[in-house]
């Protein structure tokens, strides 16, 4: 029986939401307000929210100083090719392990998620020196490569929640039917998962995209995301608050307007598996 | 496994084959902070790819930390990334002592090395090699503003005491129109509040360490420089002092809440500018202040340029650092910005030209620039060499943990004699741990 509600209290619940809501957008809310604002304006005490006098300067000046596209293109292969390998990597893993689990399965699981726990740093001069050796410094081979194997254990974890929800016994009537392995994953399993799929995709995409610690590191001048175009705003002697919003609006709004799209899918993946 | 490891040997031939003929075509990377003259000198690319067809220049801007984050990795591993790279005073010594950068001892004579300003060029060399190039230097001095100190009937001598500043800050502080009378570095940090404080302690007679490596914070020098630093802060500072490094003063500064700010000469041309200061037309500057002990409360620092010994390309690295580091650089930056904007406080030929001097912040750089004396910084002789810094790798994390312990009391969460304490038991543990006396 649907529990009922009450106007009071929905207007309660809609007001909590809304104002968590506002509290979590506000730091980017912020941010773009302040890539309008001239240097001195953005670091006015007190803040001026709305009154002050509009200018697309930072943009000009960030547009002439630094090669976005460039910049963006990087992050748009380093993020999607991680991803889509990770994909291509997790989903047989996942299958195994959510449809034929050994008696290690959970512990396998718990030790690709324990890869997460060592801080990166501690293993930064190893994979330097790999990198170096290899001669893949500073080529966006070595990022996709890096970032499939940190982003793998989410992709995985993910994955094998949703395809824990699908009913074994679809599987089992395909195969009765005479499915190969290759053709149950793709055919059966694979548009089942669809949705949970789409929102590992989208997820890892924004992970990748976000990611700032190998991203700076392993990088120079030729494979730099746009984590390096923000980066290279900020500064220790001279203001430039306004300048490093502008640089930030720019590398989070291709992401922001992917987020905007798919969120139908990505609350939907989210959120799969959670409410019973 | 033969046809591989042959495919391997193979690829190989041709990256070395490669690497030989691109010496036609040379590509450097540049790897430096964004400051206002480094990305000038980034505008200014073209003027040296036009005297030099064949070598190319890209360019990797990063925030100053994780610039020495990926500069260090880099460098340690000689991973051959960047051709020139933009360091300071700080890792020059220790870098050169660890044979990581390419000496700079053969320059061109017309480069003229004997015009860099002595402070400056002994503290990028060790024994007797350069090993980066200073691209603009500068010290500390006070800023003030003009109008508050007529106002308050005081008047700044050229080379003020610590009294004096004492003194004048009471005098100008007016809480209710929010003008505060000193504002100084509070942010924790060994190249922010350390910075500030170390060079202070300097005027004071204290010093990091005694020739035995022994810290000292627990000498009565170091009780007055924090005594007095708290007591300049709390009482004629601006509220939350201790959230406030270069930028938050600077901006403090511009918008004419501050009566004196004491931090780097390179601020002049800011505060100075009408574009962004509105205090532009009445700052004046001053040495940094002193005790009567002979040293004054500056320090010294060179934004440099220096070459790794992993690069491939060193002949290129060295034509691109004597272009950005020569007399005509600053011709060039002259004529298209005007002198006020030319980097300064590396060359006394610089300062010997009669255009220059007109710049109001000129003469007082270069007094205060002199009046630093890395191997020598503070009264009593120190084993280390650096004026703000002690030149050893463990200080950057001494440095900062002290930082915090000292803007701890700034901000009212210990008192003047537990951050003391507490530098003096951290201290000691981390050099006990790092093996000094060495």
């Amino acid at each position: 029986m649907p529990r009922a509600v009450t106007t009071r209290r929905k207007a309660v619940t809609t007001l909590i939401a809304w104002t968590i809501g506002l509290l979590i957008f506000f730091p980017i809310l912020w941010t773009v307000l302040t890539s309008f604002k001239s240097e001195a304006d953005a670091i006015a005490i007190p803040p001026k929210f709305l009154n002050f006098d509009w200018t697309l300067a930072n943009y000009v000046t960030v547009q002439e100083r630094s090669n976005y596209f460039r910049h963006f293109w990087n992050s748009v292969v380093i993020s999607f090719g991680s991803t889509l390998i990770g994909l291509l990597i997790a989903i047989p893993a996942a299958w195994s392990m959510a449809f034929v689990p050994g008696r290690r399965t959970r512990d396998i699981l718990m030790w690709m998620l324990s890869t997460k726990m060592l801080p990166a740093v501690g293993v930064l001069v190893p994979i330097y020196l790999l990198a170096r050796n290899t001669g893949l410094l500073d080529t966006r081979i070595l990022l996709v490569g890096v970032l499939t194997l940190i982003n793998l254990p989410i992709i995985v974890w993910m994955l094998y929640t949703y395809f824990r929800e699908i009913p074994a016994e679809i599987l089992e009537a395909a195969r009765m039917d005479g499915a190969t392995l290759r053709s149950e994953i793709l055919y059966v399993l694979t548009p089942m998962a669809i949705p949970g799929i789409a929102s590992t995709l989208l997820l890892n995409v924004i992970l990748a995209w976000n990611e700032a610690f190998w991203t700076l590191n392993l990088t120079a001048a030729r494979s730099a995301p746009l984590t390096a175009f923000i980066a290279s705003y900020s500064s220790p002697e001279g203001l430039f608050y306004a300048k490093l919003s502008a640089a930030s609006t720019m590398a989070i709004a291709p992401i922001l307007i992917l987020g905007w799209f798919s969120q139908k899918q990505l609350v939907r993946g989210l959120t799969f598996g959670a409410v019973k | 496994m033969k046809t591989t490891f042959r495919a391997l040997l193979g690829a190989t031939a041709l990256c070395a084959a490669g690497s030989v003929a691109a010496q036609e075509n040379v590509t450097l990377t540049v790897a430096t902070v964004n400051n206002g003259d480094m990305i000038r000198m980034q505008a200014l690319t073209s003027d040296f790819t036009e005297k030099h067809p064949g070598i190319t220049v890209e360019w990797v801007t990063l925030e100053e930390n994780v610039l020495r984050q990926r500069v260090t990795t880099d460098i340690a591993t000689r991973g051959g990334q960047y051709d020139v790279m933009t360091i300071g005073t700080y890792e020059v010594p220790i870098w050169g002592a660890q044979g990581w950068l390419v000496s700079l001892n053969d320059l061109p004579e017309e480069w003229d090395a004997d015009d860099l300003l002595p402070a400056i060029r002994d503290g990028l060399t060790v024994d007797g090699e350069l090993y980066a190039a200073p691209f603009y230097g500068e010290s500390s001095m006070v800023m003030y503003r003009r109008d508050l100190m007529e106002a308050a009937g005081l008047e700044m001598p050229d080379a003020p005491s610590w009294d004096f500043i004492k003194e004048a800050a009471a005098a100008m502080t007016d809480r209710d129109a929010e003008i505060y009378g000193i504002c100084l570095r509070g942010k924790a940090g060994w190249g922010e509040n350390m910075a500030f404080i170390t060079a202070m302690a300097n005027s004071y007679g204290a010093r990091w360490f005694d020739e035995e490596w022994t810290p000292q914070f627990d000498s009565p020098e170091w009780r007055a420089t924090l005594d007095d630093y708290l007591m300049l802060l709390t009482e004629y500072g601006p509220p939350g002092a201790a959230n406030n490094g270069f930028n938050e003063n600077l901006a403090l500064f511009q918008q004419g809440k501050c009566g004196m700010w004491i931090d780097a000469t390179v601020a002049a041309s800011f505060v100075t500018n009408p574009a962004d200061s509105t205090v532009a037309d009445s700052v004046g500057f001053a040495l940094a202040p002193d005790n009567g002990l002979g040293k004054r409360g500056n320090w010294l620092w060179a934004w440099s340029l220096g070459i790794p010994a992993g690069s491939q390309k060193v002949d290129a690295a060295k034509q691109f650092v004597a272009w950005a580091t020569s007399k005509e650089y600053t011709a060039l930056v002259a004529e298209r910005e005007g002198w006020a904007n030319v980097p300064p406080g590396t060359r006394q030929s610089l300062y010997d030209n009669p255009e220059y001097a007109s710049v109001p912040f000129a003469q007082m750089t270069l007094d205060s620039i002199n009046a630093a004396d890395p191997t020598n910084p503070t009264v009593d002789p120190v084993p280390y060499t650096g004026v703000q810094f002690v030149a050893i790798p463990e200080f950057q994390g001494i440095g900062t943990a002290v930082g915090q312990q000292f803007a701890a009391a700034l901000a009212g969460q210990a008192t003047a004699e537990q951050a003391l304490a507490n530098a003096q038991a951290l201290t000691t543990r981390e050099m006990t741990r790092a093996g000094y006396p060495k």
